[in-house]
């Protein structure tokens, strides 16, 4: 495989510095990011469901020595766009995307098992006149279905287009892929027949009547057949006069009352049905495990015990599984911690190190594999193909709060992160149902949420079970679902009011089940492990050094010396054990007037009017303020905090929390207090990247700042009832 | 007859489309045409929406959108 070079970015922010310009384009699911990978080297999300591929993905591919752009396009059926995803592809085919030039070589990727819509797709591409090549792919599923696919016959029937048979997984067909590419470069292809021609013919008629020999053909064709506002504004800067009623005329001619797509779908089928025959042979195969399964788990018992099956697996996973490998992460954290103040004199650099970094940085890296456990579910729930079987399963439940199954794919990834989930939510055809999702999913239970309700539980429900289940994991299963209501309760309040409109459909192709390669999944496992452990080397760092420097400056000498002197006195009139136990009081008095007094005391004290009402002390106000912009922050300034206002031997957070009080001596995290902060972090969207993603997905600053004041009023009144109502 | 009436494993040919609706147009894009065989594959939990194979593609949909292709069943144990 040839090495390249290699960038992935965002379609926003795409420029092209140099080359020709190779696209991917096929129906969803067809294996075009394999062959990417393949091709770049490039490792990229390749799942089963149709609409994974929700960013543009760039890379390089180097043929002969000569660097080459390769887009990666979302999957489509045509070029007539449905969702936000398919309309970015047909866009960049079209030539109308800034800073994308229209692709000089097109890669047709088409399932050999499913010719029949890939054909479709096919016609289409070669009318835009590009040069092309056909990428067979899934020929080792073909074989054991019993398909033989004439690609020689297929060729012909396509006006020579060249055809490589591929099994991408294995990599078999990319060299004379490659040859193939290398070969068609530069080709004029901009007479190929059509196989519409009664539209062929509209688009040159209207085309002369112009005397605009500069318009393209293909853009008068989509004109007329989709009459989507974007096509027509094209044609009407090109001719710069109205041509509705043109445009009109010739859709009446061709159409009659019928709506063109449904013409034009009459049309190719009709040629497809006619020309499959002779392209494929099919004869009875072996049903397949693969197709077995699938047929098992269609039917809607099984269905539905092994989806809550799954999901009560995952949670499972995430809590049990991860205990051993946590547990070690604490005692190296604790241990370090130690070592540390041993080490380096008790003083400024000491505290620095040990409450600043290890207990900032430390607490939250802790939880680094419940995090990846619970990825490493979601990827196998994705590239298995399973998230469309769930979307499939419950649609009829999501129809009650106005969305459809669509909805789910984004709602279960939102599990993992909501980043990802609001970017998957580009499959869904309907902008108001697309937002109502978009909003929605702040509210599942995210991964940066886990390691603020596992602190919490850990520290304060007790390990008792109650009936069959544990109370510990009775509370966070409560917590999830508290986020699924929020979630859904917010949709469909939406639904009926702000983003009211008709009943969604929900269309949906569901791939077969798949054995995902264990090579994908462990690679975008180890990249969300970089990407959590970037952010705890970065943001988390960062906020811990902030917050450890503004809880330890002003240092106030006056109570350094009355620490003194309490020492000395207390030395001359005890001894022993009695000394020691009244020596570290003194000490950890002293630290705590010193909290007080710093920066953050004096900050925290000044917003703590408004959490009194939540039963906060300034320390948890402190630091949920701190966390908004991401909120597992909250645990690393929690341990920074209370390590600074601490003695050594206190060495776990758990315990330092415990111990917490009031200036009165009264326990600060009493049961009522913990709930509510559980409910406020369950609600609140302490998030930027979501807030930032929710921007970029809406194109508005009104749907972010709705979200966040919303979500962070209801997390507030949560905690506000819970508070109140619990201390009576 | 139309789509919703099949049952599990029920062989059938379109026969005529009513094309109005946009969601309807994008299932012709997929393939839902006249003349089309579909197998009905089965439904979701309480009958919808259901699912079809059509040419070796499975595909879900609502019967809201079902209704609107008419069908004929065909005998079963047939070729494709």
């Amino acid at each position: 495989m040839a090495k390249s070079t290699i960038s992935s970015v965002p379609i926003e922010s795409l420029t092209i510095s140099r080359g020709l310009t190779i696209a991917l384009v096929g129906n969803p699911n067809t294996g075009k990011s394999t062959i990417f990978n393949r091709l770049t080297g490039l490792r990229q999300k390749t799942a089963n469901y149709p609409g994974v591929t929700v960013e543009k993905k760039l890379g390089r591919l180097n043929l002969d020595r000569s660097l080459y752009d390769l887009i990666d396009l979302p999957g489509i059926y045509s070029l007539s766009p449905q969702s936000a995803d398919e309309r970015i592809a047909v866009d960049v085919l079209l030539g109308r995307v800034i800073d994308t030039p229209q692709p000089d070589v097109i890669i047709a990727v088409i399932d050999a098992t499913r010719l029949y819509q890939g054909l479709y797709l096919l016609q289409q591409l070669v009318e835009l006149g590009r040069p092309m090549v056909v990428a067979l792919t899934m020929a080792d599923d073909a074989m054991i279905k019993n398909i033989r696919i004439n690609t020689r016959k297929l060729q012909d029937k396509f006006q020579g287009i060249p055809v490589c048979e591929l099994i991408a997984t294995t990599g078999k067909g990319m060299n004379s892929l490659r040859t193939a590419i290398r070969k068609v470069i530069g080709e004029d292809c901009s007479h190929k027949d059509s196989y519409w021609q009664a539209l062929r013919n509209a688009a040159n008629e209207l085309q002369k009547k112009a005397g605009k020999p500069s318009l393209k053909l293909i853009d008068i064709e989509r004109a007329i057949v989709d009459a989507d506002p974007i096509s027509i504004q094209h044609i009407q800067n090109a001719l710069g006069l109205d041509t509705n009623p043109q445009l009109l005329s010739y859709r009446t001619a061709l159409c009659g009352n019928e709506p063109p797509i449904a013409v034009e779908a009459r049309v190719r089928y009709g040629w497809i049905s006619e020309a499959l025959p002779n392209l494929e042979t099919k004869s009875a195969a072996p049903a397949r495990w693969a197709t077995q399964i699938t047929n098992w788990i269609n039917r809607p018992l099984p269905a539905t015990v092994l989806f809550f099956g799954v999901m009560a697996t995952i949670f499972q996973a995430v809590f049990a599984w991860a205990t051993p490998l946590m547990d070690l992460i604490d005692d190296a954290t604790m241990g370090l911690g130690r070592w540390t103040q041993d080490v380096i004199p008790p003083g400024i650099i000491s505290s620095f190190i040990a409450d600043g970094i290890i207990a900032g940085v430390g607490s939250v890296v802790i939880f680094l594999p419940q995090i990846l456990i619970l990825f490493l579910f979601i990827i196998m729930l994705e590239d298995t193909g399973y998230l469309a079987r769930a979307a499939f399963l419950m649609d009829r439940a999501m129809r009650a709060v106005g969305l459809s199954g669509l909805s789910v794919i984004p709602l279960i990834s939102g599990f993992a992160c909501a980043v990802p989930g609001i970017m998957a939510t580009r499959v869904i055809p309907d902008r108001r149902d697309r937002i109502a999702t978009i909003l929605a999913a702040p509210f599942m239970t995210c991964s940066a949420r886990l390691p603020v309700y596992a602190l919490l539980i850990a520290a304060f429900i007790p390990n008792i079970n109650v009936g069959f289940a544990n109370l510990q994991g009775l509370v966070l299963f409560m917590l999830y679902m508290l986020g699924i209501v929020g979630g859904l309760g917010t949709a469909m309040l939406l639904k009926r009011s702000a983003l009211r409109g008709p009943n969604p459909t929900f269309i949906l192709a569901l791939p077969e089940f798949r054995i995902p390669s264990a090579r994908t999944v462990l690679l975008r496992l180890l990249d969300r492990a970089r990407i959590f452990l970037r952010r705890a080397g970065t943001v988390i760092f960062t906020v811990a050094v902030v917050v450890w420097a503004l809880a330890y400056f002003p240092r106030s000498t006056n109570i350094e010396t009355e620490r003194l002197d309490a020492q000395t006195q207390a030395s001359i009139v005890l001894s022993g054990s009695v000394l020691e136990t009244e020596l570290s009081t003194i000490n950890n008095e002293a630290a705590a007037a010193q909290l007080a007094q710093s920066w953050l005391g004096r900050m925290g004290n000044w917003v703590e009017p408004i959490f009194v009402p939540l039963g906060w002390d300034w320390r948890i106000s402190a630091a949920v303020i701190a966390a908004f912009p991401a909120r597992e922050v909250v645990v690393a300034v929690l341990g920074t905090i209370y390590a600074v206002g601490a003695e050594a031997d206190e060495a776990s957070l758990v315990e330092r929390l415990r111990s917490a009080t009031w200036p009165d001596g009264s326990t600060v995290f009493t049961l009522p207090t913990v709930l509510g902060l559980l409910v406020f972090f369950a609600w609140c969207l302490q998030c930027a990247a979501t807030l930032a993603v929710i921007k970029r997905e809406t194109n508005t600053w009104r749907w972010p700042v709705f979200a966040w004041g919303y979500m962070t009023a209801i997390g507030y009144i949560g905690a506000l009832l819970i508070y109140q109502i619990g201390s009576g | 007859m139309t789509l919703v009436d099949l049952r599990r494993g029920d062989n059938a040919q379109i026969i005529a489309i009513d094309s109005k609706e946009h969601s309807v147009q994008r299932l012709m894009v997929m393939g839902l045409v006249e003349g089309a065989k579909v197998k009905c594959l089965g439904r979701s939990l309480g009958g919808d929406p259901m699912e079809f194979l059509i040419h070796g593609s499975a595909l879900s949909l609502r019967q809201m959108d079902a209704q609107n292709f008419s069908v004929t069943i065909m005998p079963k144990h047939d070729k494709d």
